[in-house]
């Protein structure tokens, strides 16, 4: 079962209620999303520890084709 | 800069210690390891075929391993990096992170750094290059 934006967004901001979270469409299919990700938890993180916090917030749902998140980008930074 | 990182498949049991000792002597045995769908010369995927295109590209010398031939070091490496996707940079023994990360670097100038840092022979003027045709 694909996973609609709102839930990938709502996942995310389970682990960073603060954060600017813009979650796009790729391919307009519902299965190629991009996730922006902006948190001040992130100041100081390098991007591997960043996008690790961020994978850890979606709690297995990457994992392989019975995966519900079949691809995901992801950018993540601190606020400017 | 950002590109689709495609997840892998879980394997239901643990990751064998054996493919962890493995994939330690792997990242030992080279400066440059890249873990990837398929080989240098014959990518099974568009994200692996990325990286392994910059690197082709900036002339490093980099071992690819592919981690479609061996069950165990495709889970494994996921557990040893903590990292749920393919492809896999390693840099000395460092985990610099998969397609999204090793892009954003390329352009951004960090990798040629980090090649510098340690010492690692690249193609500056190629580096330039892929800067030059993404700007």
């Amino acid at each position: 079962m694909p996973m609609e934006a709102q839930d990938i967004e709502n996942l995310i901001r389970e682990s960073f209620p603060e954060a600017k979270i813009t979650i796009t469409d790729l391919a307009g299919d519902g299965n190629h999303w991009a996730a922006e990700v902006i948190d001040e938890s992130f100041r100081g993180l390098n991007r591997v520890q960043q996008q690790r916090a961020v994978y850890a917030s979606l709690k297995g749902r990457m994992d392989g084709p019975s995966g519900a998140l079949h691809a995901l980008a992801l950018t993540t930074k601190a606020p400017d | 800069m950002s590109e689709i990182t495609q997840p892998e498949a879980t394997q239901p049991e643990a990751t064998q210690s054996g493919a962890l000792d493995t994939i330690r002597q792997i990242i030992a045995s080279k400066d440059v390891v890249l873990f990837m769908k398929g080989t240098r010369t014959m990518p099974q995927c568009g994200f692996s075929s990325r990286v392994a295109g910059v690197l082709n590209y900036m002339g490093v010398e980099f071992l690819d391993v592919n981690v479609l031939a061996d069950a165990g070091i495709r889970q494994g490496i996921k557990d040893f990096s903590d990292w749920p996707t393919i492809p896999q940079l390693y840099v000395r023994g460092e985990f610099v992170g998969g397609c999204d990360i090793v892009t954003e670097m390329a352009l951004s100038g960090e990798l040629d750094a980090l090649f510098e840092q340690h010492g690692i022979a690249y193609d500056k003027a190629a580096a330039e290059k892929i800067r030059e045709a993404n700007a």
